[in-house]
């Protein structure tokens, strides 16, 4: 089974802090790290590929730093990363990036399952995983929570998944090759093995740029993305609100005092 | 923390050890010390990871790295829980006798099996009689064919009853004193081999301590560690050349755990309208405890190194190493529930903890006294004409 | 190819652009701000902070240019359905489209798309829908993503709406990604502000980014439609109104383009949450500082008592305490009820990206420097074994007075 994983390399936003004079955000010596979602793809491509033989590859669309994530999946156990990196991608929004990754999967060539991680921290869109599902019109099932079974030997070969909605989970059968992300449930990651590390110390990750993609240049960057940002701004910060201490009692007549109304 | 020009692959070792120990050994580690329970998600975990599998050769499924790198992984879960980095050192010290004195075969068997942590391995030397008078085992092993019929009890073995491969030290001819002191390995669930009661400790409670009791247990002669009889002594003295530096490094890294969270605790606590750490009498404590914890270490990793090296005459520099960084251990331990004060005799707080496991580093793989003994006479020989 | 540059006659060196950046592109060198192009990735954080307008993108809006814009009319609402029931989150999306289209002097419409839903449609009217869309088909009895996608794409070929709005519940977040991309519109996801810029005439999408650390404000003005999500309970439900009238219209369903790469097996209703937590007015949520699962049986009864739900951090869906659906956090879901009563839960950002827009926060915690208690508007410090009963006890007593 040849699988795909599209993973992106956030800011740890447990560490994101506000700048209280400039009202921006602290970037200085803030991590890197892998999308959380995306550990949960990687983990699942490591265990189908466990379980159905064949090979699982990492890419990225990123700066030149992003190579650090790839690395990481491969520690953990991916056997091969591609980094798409190239100054013409910069500024793309989720239609441009996921063209650009639906291409460099096309160019992978003999794709079964591509698996992403719900949404990713830092922008929340959830919308490049179907945005690759739709440039490479593959079927899709997102919000993921368990594989059930994967059929390789079928004609046509398919795989039932169970997707986590709102009030409950649906199970849907989805013919390959598709797409698929993934949710906290589907996994528990594990953690890197030192074999891993040292292979992906060694590992050699090829950069594909727009010259081995060959996207027109409209398509891509900031010419090729539908949506602008214009303006980032703080929201107003919460002061910080009324704080009762004391015995029980007293804490709780003076909470109730306030919201008895909104009840 | 002072650098030790580690290579790039200890580095990496270190990194992942402490990435489980504070992922996957921290938010359990009071809970398994509470109930005595055996850490099988961490050792799962550790398992997954390699780790191991860092000092065995690579011709058995190990990484092929040295005492230095288990001293290095084994300080980094230590710093988190002591309980748990001896169930990781137990499993090592287990397999030793098999590594520094097996056949092909039973290395083969059984090291990497060992190396992928699907199995742990315990140590049996100890018993009710044979504590620091090691040679003076009475568990006897006599031939009967092919054949080897054991009998007699082991206690205070550490993964008694977690481990599947134990190493056992037995008498196989009592008149030849130390010469007829022979090792066995012997699977869990072999037939005449039972556990006993489990011991309830005070410290180190995440390391299931168990009796292990032999009843007509025969055993064939291949699993006679080096086909040979007469060989056992030996073995465990080199057993515990490598061993005691795995010690060491597990009160080092509680020394460190434990100073860690008194520097933080110090920072915090205010009293005096100041935190503790602004006061001189702290700082000079928590100094004095950075200070004998860098010095421990380094005793310790020279100690690894030279064994690394393969040198000859390491007995004393081991037994130094492992009897100042567990006196060591205690130290800080001991001062580090004094910096918490109040706090730090309560259960709440993880520090009680530390200085609960520290102290059986003093105690186990031969006492303090006994490591002493071993320099002095070590010394003696070498000054005296 | 779009540039950012530093305008150095402008630049004074404060140096704010460089702590603002998240990728770490700037530097300061010679007192003046340089930009590494390589690791740039245009996101404009450093254009807002510096106060001396000395950084510029310059944004060349060239790309396909959208054909015709001046012909989209109409601002439209994907009129979610689940088993035959319209889905709360689309009246409020018909109140905000009200406003938008009133603003463009145009028409509310809404895509009703399934198999026997069409008495239905009326209620869309009575919402704010002028024209409802329906579009009936077995195929489309249950949703997957392929077969929606066709149906919608087929609607807006036909009538060109120039703005689309669709909540961002699972089902919305997929569909519209997909119809993004074969409409090659622009879609910005989870907007808690959309208004007219009425000089462009364009819509402008207010939404978080960073876990809701940094508002972004984002436009499409060269594409069509204009594509929003929005989540639930962020605006206002739009009025019943059983006099308004509205024109239902019957689409055909082209079959096609049925696509039979995907089919929906079977649904399981979550047995053990009895409420879904984005859909309740009231949360009540345990962390760690519960310290057991059999403590949940208290925000349980406080729950109940007050007509909510109970949630949970990480923390305590990660012990095993609740199931996952509880979760409400970065990894978890994001809730804004009306009251949020955060008991035993220390606030980790990772919790706060999930709950801090809901109005009314409180926080109970043993512990008084818990940053929760920095985003609550009341809190209690206390132990929460001792305060939750009292706190049953005086809700009791204010609901039956």
């Amino acid at each position: 089974m040849n699988i795909v994983v599209c993973i992106k390399q956030v800011p740890d936003t447990t560490d994101v802090r506000i700048d209280p004079k400039t009202n921006t955000l602290i970037r200085e010596g803030v991590q890197s790290i892998i999308n959380p979602f995306d550990m949960y793809a990687i983990e699942e491509a490591i265990r189908l590929k466990e379980r159905f033989g064949g090979m699982a590859t990492v890419i990225t669309m990123g700066p030149p730093q992003a190579a650090d994530a790839l690395r990481e999946a491969i520690s953990m156990g991916i056997d091969e990363a591609i980094h798409l990196s190239d100054r013409a991608f910069a500024g793309s929004d989720t239609w441009a990036t996921s063209l650009i990754l639906a291409k460099a999967i096309e160019k992978m060539g003999s794709v079964d399952l591509v698996i992403c991680g719900k949404q990713a921290t830092d922008g929340d869109t959830a919308q490049v995983g179907p945005g690759i599902a739709a440039h490479l019109d593959l079927p899709q099932a997102t919000y993921v929570r368990r594989v059930d079974s994967v059929h390789m030997d079928t004609v046509p070969r398919i795989m039932v998944v169970e997707r986590l909605l709102e009030e409950g989970y649906e199970i849907m059968e989805l013919q390959l090759p598709a797409l698929i992300t993934v949710v906290k449930e589907v996994n528990e990651p594990r953690l890197p093995s030192l074999k891993g590390k040292m292979k992906a110390r060694k590992a050699e990750i090829p950069v594909w740029g727009n010259k081995d993609l060959q996207i027109p240049e409209h398509q891509v960057g900031l010419k090729g993305s539908p949506t602008q940002v214009v303006k980032i701004f703080t929201p107003p910060q919460k002061e910080g609100g009324k704080v009762f201490t004391g015995e029980p009692e007293q804490t709780v007549a003076g909470l109730v005092a306030e919201i008895k109304d909104i009840l | 923390m002072l650098t030790y020009g580690l290579t790039e692959e200890q580095e990496m070792i270190k990194e992942v050890a402490r990435k489980i120990a504070e992922e996957k050994i921290r938010p359990f580690s009071a809970q398994w010390d509470e109930h005595d329970e055996h850490p099988a998600s961490a050792v799962e975990a550790m398992a997954q990871s390699d780790l191991f599998g860092v000092c065995i050769p690579e011709a058995y499924g190990g990484m092929g790295g040295g005492l230095m790198d288990l001293c290095i992984a084994t300080e980094e879960i230590a710093r988190v829980d002591g309980g748990v980095s001896t169930v990781y050192a137990a499993s090592f010290l287990g397999l030793l006798p098999i590594l520094i004195d097996g056949t092909e075969e039973q290395k083969k068997k059984y090291l990497t099996r060992l190396a992928s942590g699907k199995s742990l391995a315990a140590f049996g030397l100890t018993e009710p009689e044979a504590g620091s008078d090691a040679a003076n085992v009475q568990l006897t092993a006599v031939k009967d064919g092919d054949y080897y019929i054991l009998n007699g009890v082991k206690h205070f073995i550490s993964n008694g009853g977690v481990a599947d491969i134990y190493t056992i030290v037995a008498q196989t001819n009592k008149s030849k004193g130390a010469r007829g002191i022979s090792m066995f390995i012997v699977e869990k669930d072999h037939p005449g081999f039972t556990f006993g009661k489990k011991e309830d400790k005070l410290g180190i409670r995440a390391s299931q301590t168990r009796e292990l009791i032999f009843q007509d247990c025969r055993v064939h002669k291949d699993q006679l560690i080096g086909g040979k009889e007469g060989r056992g002594f030996m073995t465990v003295m080199k057993t515990f050349d490598h061993s005691r530096p795995g010690v060491a490094a597990q009160a080092v890294g509680v020394a460190q755990g434990a100073y860690e969270l008194a520097v933080a605790y110090a920072h915090e606590r205010k009293q005096f309208n100041q935190a503790i750490s602004s006061f001189q009498g702290i700082q000079w404590m928590l100094a004095d405890m950075a200070m004998k914890t860098e010095a421990a270490r380094s005793l310790l990793y020279s100690v690894a190194r030279m064994v690394d090296r393969g040198e000859s005459g390491v007995s004393p520099y081991s037994a130094m190493a492992k009897c100042y960084c567990s006196d060591v251990a205690m130290e800080v331990t001991t001062n580090a529930v004094q910096i918490f004060g109040g706090y730090g005799y309560i259960k709440e707080y993880p520090i009680e903890k530390f200085m609960r496991d520290a102290k059986i580093y003093q105690i186990y793989e031969g006492t303090n006294q006994i490591q002493r003994t071993i320099v002095a006479l070590q010394l003696i020989k070498e000054f005296s004409k | 190819m779009a540039n950012i540059r530093v305008i150095t006659d402008k630049c004074v060196g404060c140096s704010v652009c460089m702590r603002g950046c998240p990728v770490q592109a700037i530097k300061m060198v010679d007192r003046k701000a340089v930009i590494d192009l390589d690791v740039c990735t245009l996101c404009g954080a450093c254009v807002s902070a510096c106060k001396f307008e000395a950084i510029a993108i310059e944004r060349a809006n060239a790309g396909t240019p959208a054909k015709d814009l001046e012909a989209y009319k109409g601002v439209w609402v994907f009129g979610e359905q689940r088993n035959g029931e319209i889905v709360s989150v689309v009246f409020e999306l018909l109140g905000k489209a009200r406003e938008l289209a009133a603003d463009r002097n145009t028409y509310v419409g809404v895509m009703f798309i399934g198999d026997g839903i069409k008495d239905k449609a009326q209620e869309l009217i009575y919402r704010g829908a002028d024209k409802v869309f329906v579009v009936e088909d077995e195929a489309l009895k249950h949703y997957t993503t392929e077969n929606y996608t066709a149906a919608v794409t087929d609607l807006v070929g036909k009538y060109k709406p120039e703005i689309i709005l669709a909540g961002a519940t699972t089902t919305g977040r997929s569909l519209v990604s997909r119809i993004a991309i074969s409409l090659y519109a622009g879609l910005t996801a989870d907007c808690t502000q959309l208004h007219i810029d009425k000089e462009k005439g364009i819509l402008v999408q207010t939404r978080p980014a960073f876990g809701g650390n940094i508002m972004a404000q984002i436009i499409s003005p060269n594409y069509r439609p204009q594509m929003a999500t929005v989540r639930h309970k962020v605006m206002p439900e739009a009025p019943r109104d059983e006099s308004r009238k509205g024109e239902i219209i019957d689409e055909p369903f082209d079959t096609a383009k049925t696509d039979r790469r995907m089919k929906f097996l079977d649904f399981v209703k979550e047995a053990i949450a009895t409420v879904n937590i984005s859909e309740a007015d009231i949360i009540v949520s345990g962390g760690r500082g519960m310290g057991g699962p059999e403590n949940f049986k208290l925000l349980e009864e406080l729950a109940d008592a007050m007509g909510g739900a109970v949630g949970a951090s990480r923390a305590a869906i990660d012990a095993g305490w609740l199931p996952y659906s509880h979760q409400v956090g970065q990894t978890g879901r994001t809730v804004c009820p009306k009251i949020y009563i955060a008991c035993g839960i220390s606030g980790q950002i990772q919790h706060l990206v999930g709950m801090q827009s809901s109005d009314t926060i409180i926080a109970i915690n043993k512990d008084p420097d818990a940053p929760i208690f920095k985003v609550a508007d009341y809190g209690i410090v206390g132990d929460v074994m001792k305060v939750i009963p009292l706190l049953i006890r005086e809700i009791k007593k204010v609901k039956s007075a």
